[in-house]
């Protein structure tokens, strides 16, 4: 590789991770990590988590200041890259300035969704940042009345923590049901329980009309005429990928910048990885997807590395994620939505796995819930098995007398 | 000084398996590899304090239950994201059918 070096945009999870592995992977050269925000890189996951337990979230870096100094990682924080010149293979960084590259990785993450609704309103906040999460945990501290708009994962999360600091939670969820995108049925249906017993009043089906802020806070409006207040309003209701940087440079996009199976858009000096790209899953056929998970990004990431470097290396990975409410843990391997038939594996004390089969018998995803870890191994064992393309007997599966590892080895 | 404590019997381990062995208000987590050999390390992961005898023991690796990270329980040795930080080792020795740990 030239001179210029390895450049990455972003230093959120992915391309902090990218940063590392490029070193990891030998690579010599010169490598500049350029990020929007002004704090160190970091995990967004305890944001609406443990991050909302006090006033001022404290922040978990994925590394100090010194291991970026050791490795000799050039960090450039506050800095929004504007554009791209792909013939000149260089970056312009707002401030006239401009930074050559030799290969370029995009790991621009992605942002809140906005409702348009609540422009006007400044009682309704979003959460994807530290900042963010400080203005909301801020709040929290008096034990306000707080509307969550959309019953995804970051809301649900944020209701189980602003129930944990005493506050009045409503959740207004668009659908009959949680997390129907991503969460089979029966799992959503246990964590609805958990809201209920906790104090959270879901409503389901709600459509937003109007949203006004009066002297005390902040008044919704939903289709059917009732009327909520609150002192504040948290709007998740999903996030979009930063594909504008891509676009203006001509690199292709569809629901995220598009690479393939090595993570490289159609400019073969240019990567992109986590939550930002669109990418075939090679377990699902080639189907095109995006993720917003933390584990897919730190992969995704460490593969990109390599494959500036000159690897070809295809990602192969399950797809899996977490969630924490309350003393429950989700965790999903795999997208349930290629399943056709669920087997469930009771695990004691409200514990359970549903694991998904396509038509053939294949095992496409496993997801679970439970106190704690009740499911974790079990859950890890089953992603091996989906990576393999495995085709388990089902009574093993429901048998939770049967351990997986043994299906493994057969 | 040395201090060897009984922690289990040989037997309460499966091989290529872990288990948690709680002592004076501190954590262990006590591993029998697939050949057959015994290591003790800290119980909680490094990253977050999570019991890693809820994890998943591959060869010479702990994977941890919470985000996947990755420990050598032979070493300690902290092997990728999202974990840094090594895991304390303890000595270990089999006496009697029972699994000795040395604390120090
Ligand atoms: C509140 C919250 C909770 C979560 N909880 C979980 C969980 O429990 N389990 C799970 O699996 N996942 C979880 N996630 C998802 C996980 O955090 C993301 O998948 C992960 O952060 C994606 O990493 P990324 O590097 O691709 O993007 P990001 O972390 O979003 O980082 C992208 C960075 O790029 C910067 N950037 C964008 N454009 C530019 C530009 N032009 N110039 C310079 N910098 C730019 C952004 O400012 C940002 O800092 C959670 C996310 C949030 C927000
Ligand atoms: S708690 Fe062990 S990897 Fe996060």
């Amino acid at each position: 590789m030239g001179d210029h070096g390895a450049v990455i945009v972003g230093a959120g999870e992915c391309g902090a991770r990218a940063a590392f592995a490029l070193r990891e992977e030998g690579y010599a050269g010169p490598i500049t990590l350029l990020g929007a925000e002004r704090h160190l890189p970091y995990e967004r996951p305890p944001l609406s988590k443990d991050g909302m337990s006090a006033d001022a979230p404290g922040i978990k870096t994925i590394a100090e200041a010194s291991r970026y100094e050791s490795a000799a990682i050039r960090l450039m924080l506050s800095t929004e890259v504007a554009s791209i010149d792909r013939a000149r293979k260089s970056l312009n960084l707002g401030d006239g300035t401009t930074l050559p590259y030799e290969t370029l990785l995009l790991a621009t993450g992605a942002r809140p969704r906005l409702l348009s609704l609540a422009d006007t309103s400044r009682h309704c906040l979003y959460l994807r940042t530290h900042d963010d999460a400080g203005l909301i945990a801020a709040r929290l501290g008096s034990g306000p009345r707080v509307i969550i708009i959309g019953g995804g994962f970051i809301g649900l999360e944020l209701a189980a923590s602003a129930r944990g600091r005493g506050c009045d939670v409503t959740v207004l969820e668009a659908l009959p049901r949680l997390l129907a995108r991503a969460v089979p049925e029966g799992i959503a249906a246990v964590l609805a329980d958990a809201h209920l017993r906790n104090g959270v009043d879901i409503r389901f089906g709600a459509t937003i009309a109007a949203i006004e802020d009066k002297d005390s806070g902040v008044e919704v409006r939903l289709g059917d005429g009732s009327v909520l207040q609150a002192d504040l309003c948290i709007i998740g209701i999903g996030a979009i990928p930063n594909v504008e940087l891509a676009e203006r440079a001509g690199l292709a996009t569809d629901n995220g910048i598009c690479v393939d199976e090595t993570l490289r858009t159609n400019d073969p000096a240019i990567f992109a990885a986590g939550d930002c790209c669109s990418f075939p899953l090679s377990i699902y056929g080639g189907r095109r997807v995006r993720l917003e998970a933390w584990r897919n990004a730190q992969e995704q990431g460490t593969l990109a590395a390599g494959n500036m470097l000159g690897r070809h290396a295809a990602h192969a990975s399950v797809p899996w994620f977490w969630s924490d409410q309350y003393d429950l843990t989700i965790q999903i391997a795999g997208l349930a939505d290629e399943g056709r038939t669920t087997i469930r594996r009771n695990m004691g004390e409200d514990a359970f796995i549903l694991f998904h089969l396509a038509d053939d018998g294949r095992l496409v995803a496993a997801s679970g819930i439970g106190r704690g870890n009740a499911v974790a191994r079990d859950i890890r064992l089953a992603e091996m098995l989906i990576a393999r393309s495995a085709r388990p007997v089902a009574d093993k599966l429901a048998d939770a007398e049967i351990k997986l590892k043994s299906l493994l080895a057969a | 000084m040395t201090d060897w404590i009984e922690a289990c019997a040989a037997d309460d381990v499966d091989e290529e398996d872990v288990i948690r062995f709680d002592h004076e208000g501190r954590t262990f987590a006590i591993y029998r590899s697939p050949d057959d050999e015994y290591f003790a390390t800290d119980g909680l992961c490094t990253h977050e304090k999570v019991h890693l005898a809820d994890g998943l023991v591959m060869d010479d690796i702990i994977e941890c239950p919470k985000h996947n990270g990755r420990f050598n329980y032979k070493t300690g040795a902290a092997k990728g994201a999202p974990v840094c930080v090594n895991l304390k080792t303890y000595p270990v020795k089999v006496e009697a059918g029972m699994v000795m740990i040395q604390l120090s």
